[in-house]
């Protein structure tokens, strides 16, 4: 059999809150779990994000935020993946992001949100049932 | 016939009660992995000499307390770090806080006033006011300070690297107030290296942030004598994952760090280290973190005699805040923190802070409501006034756990020093990314063993039940955003441009050189240049540092 592709993420911390102790240890888990993952480091601009994902041709995008910037700065990352001709990718999220503010962040094409206390496995089960068959 | 000796007792009572009745789990450790024995006895300490090792509080090595009579004195400061939208909404909160009990303010400023933005730049979009107050002008603080007596209440400010610009709008409020500035009681965190290693707010790279650092205690040793001029902090170094013994070993290699760059800078040790303040995390495992305050406590006197050859006795004394750690919070029955945040504040008090900030429980939320604040301030106020904590010094000292624990952090993180040592010091290790990378292994251990269930979070992966709603999260009005761009806006028009522009050309001039740079930031900030005028002049001068990014 030949050797299965491995899925792309690129984990992307936008605004300009630090807390990237959940960015890391979700994107060790994902690497540790086979998948090949690009982590941005803190403070990156939708734009950084958007260009990030376009150059590593990522599968999945992943971002986390925890400054409560997520209403103003998720959108222009989803557009502007859209923009881009993204418009496959898996969009994903975490952080901590208020219940009532998920429907507008489903709206904009984020497929799940994954919010404090979510263990590891969930997140990678998740991806692997959204891009299994995908990428071949 | 009761045995003479541990072993014994261990051969004739323990083994044969093992073998009726296995204990729950293999082995049991601390988050520093020190491995906790059933029980503790004189022999597990045959080196224990009091005196050395303890001594009487308010005596070196400080073991057991800095003051003589601790909170028999004077209860610990209860400050609740707060801070959100405008000036005016921060005001109001601050006033309230008073109003219950509080005796000392803490400022959370928002991201863009943390890293030298003002609120009309395009990086502060979605920012302004979220985590913190906005602060771009002297105005603001102005509002934000408005009825609050700044010789009557003690204020912290959590700010770092732009330290010297938010130091010299408190200077330049108290100055129009006529408030002496011998009278200003307060503490800047002004901690950068922690910023490069877990918090993520640095601007500048580390050797000029250290002189704006060494400024900082030099201009305040003669001009604000009682303000504490760093608060050297290990909270986000153990919010971002890492252990206890890290926890006190990288903060305090922060400290040697410091204190190394102010005596290269020409000061004398004794002329700026009684001002010098630290800041700790107090988390889950109590007795860990009881011995974690008192291991902090008499190796950083240790460290200052033997090291930096202090004469001073107020040199050698760690004085320091907690904040309950809010990594340990759960999103999932957010009640259960009140109880977290009460049993950390127990540790914090038993341990023998100065200041404590208790966390409020709606935090894996949002940033606190009033009433959640309130239950949180409220826990403080019941361990002072109901449990008797402050009626007795140190009272865990002598207990033989807490004295062989505080041994082993204090040797564990001697060794972790003296490996910071080899690599160059502090700085040196964060650029090759020694701390980072030491943080991020721990903080994964950490994920994996609740997720592997060799860690309990109740809620999480034990006693899982369904959450009830929390009623009145805060959420930050998005149109103060609009309000606080147009008062900027219309403080950039009124003010007199030739002498803001002339501010900022000496800033200019004195960061390039040599001086200290707090008269010209005074002058910048009398003159209302903004925060990110200042900064931009900073960082044309300074250059950027990119995160130190270990992955």
């Amino acid at each position: 059999m030949a050797e299965e592709i491995k899925i792309r993420v690129l984990v992307a911390k936008p605004g300009l809150d630090g807390h990237d102790r959940g960015a890391k240890v979700v994107a060790r888990a994902l690497r540790d779990a086979g998948m090949e993952v690009v982590y941005t480091g803190i403070r990156q601009t939708p734009e950084m994000i958007v260009e990030a994902a376009v150059q590593e041709d990522v599968d999945v995008v992943g971002l986390s935020i925890l400054s409560g910037a997520h209403l103003e700065l998720f959108p222009p990352i989803a557009e502007g993946l859209k923009k881009r001709g993204k418009t496959d990718v898996l969009l994903v999220a975490g952080g901590i992001i208020p219940d009532e503010d998920i429907p507008a962040l489903r709206k904009i094409g984020i497929k799940a949100i994954f919010g404090p206390g979510t263990p590891t496995p969930k997140i990678i089960d998740f991806i692997k049932s959204k891009l299994t068959g995908k990428r071949n | 016939m009761p045995s003479k000796k541990k072993q014994d007792w261990q051969e004739a009572t323990l083994a044969p009660n093992l073998k009726r009745f296995p204990e729950r789990q293999e082995k049991f450790e601390t988050s520093s992995g020190i491995d906790i024995s059933p029980v503790y006895t004189p022999e597990d300490m045959p080196d224990f000499d009091y005196l050395s090792a303890l001594g009487y509080p308010g005596e070196y090595p400080f073991t057991r307390g800095i003051q003589s009579n601790m909170y028999r004195g004077r209860l610990w400061t209860m400050r609740q770090y707060a801070g959100f939208g405008t000036a005016e909404e921060s005001n109001k909160r601050y006033r309230y806080l008073l109003e219950q009990g509080q005796t000392g303010l803490s400022i959370a400023f928002q991201l863009p006033t943390q890293i030298g933005y003002d609120s009309d730049h395009p990086l502060a979009k979605g920012e302004v006011g979220k985590v913190g107050v906005a602060v771009d002008t002297l105005e603001d603080m102005e509002i934000l300070f408005k009825d609050i007596p700044l010789d009557k209440v003690s204020t912290s400010m959590t700010i770092n690297s732009t330290a010297p610009v938010l130091l010299a709008m408190y200077v330049a409020m108290a100055k129009k107030q006529g408030i002496a500035l011998a009278k200003l009681d307060g503490t800047i965190q002004n901690d950068i290296l922690k910023e490069y290693i877990a918090r993520g707010t640095h601007i500048f790279p580390p050797r000029p942030s250290m002189r704006l650092t060494t400024d900082i205690f030099a201009y305040c040793s003669k001009h604000v004598p009682r303000w504490n001029t760093i608060s050297i902090s290990g909270y986000h170094i153990r919010e971002a994952g890492s252990t206890a013994a890290q926890e006190i070993a990288f903060t305090l290699a922060n400290g040697i760090a410091y204190v190394q760059a102010a005596i290269d800078a020409g000061l004398d040790v004794d002329e700026f280290a009684g001002r010098v303040s630290f800041f700790f995390n107090a988390h889950n495992n109590l007795f860990e973190e009881v011995a974690k305050f008192r291991a902090a406590r008499r190796l950083w006197a240790r460290i200052m005699s033997q090291r930096f050859k202090a004469n001073d006795y107020r040199s050698m004394m760690l004085r320091f805040h907690t904040q309950t750690a809010g990594c340990t919070l759960t999103a999932q029955q957010p009640y259960n923190n009140i109880v977290r945040v009460a049993i950390q504040a127990i540790a914090a008090t038993l341990g023998g802070t100065q200041s404590l900030h208790t966390n409020s429980f709606d935090e894996a939320y949002a940033t606190p409501s009033q009433e959640a604040v309130t239950i949180a301030l409220r826990t403080q106020q019941l361990l002072a006034y109901e449990a008797g904590i402050g009626d007795i010094v140190d009272p865990l000292g002598g207990s033989y756990y807490i004295e062989y624990l505080t041994e082993a952090l204090e040797k564990q993180a001697t060794e972790y020093i003296a490996k910071i040592d080899k690599l160059g010091g502090a700085v040196a290790a964060i650029e090759q990314g020694f701390q980072q990378k030491e943080i991020q292994e721990s903080s994964y251990r950490q994920q994996k063993n609740v997720e592997e269930n060799k860690a309990t979070v109740v809620g999480i992966n034990k006693f899982v039940s369904s959450s009830p709603e929390i009623p009145e999260l805060l959420r930050v009005n998005p149109e103060l955003e609009i309000k606080q761009k147009q008062r900027l806006s219309q403080i950039k028009n009124n003010r007199d441009k030739g002498k803001v522009t002339r501010a900022l050309k000496n800033l200019e001039e004195i960061a390039s050189g040599q001086d200290n740079t707090m008269p010209a930031f005074i002058d910048c900030v009398e003159a209302y240049a903004s925060i990110g005028e200042m900064c931009d002049v900073l960082r044309k001068v300074f250059g950027i540092q990119k995160e130190y990014l270990v992955f």
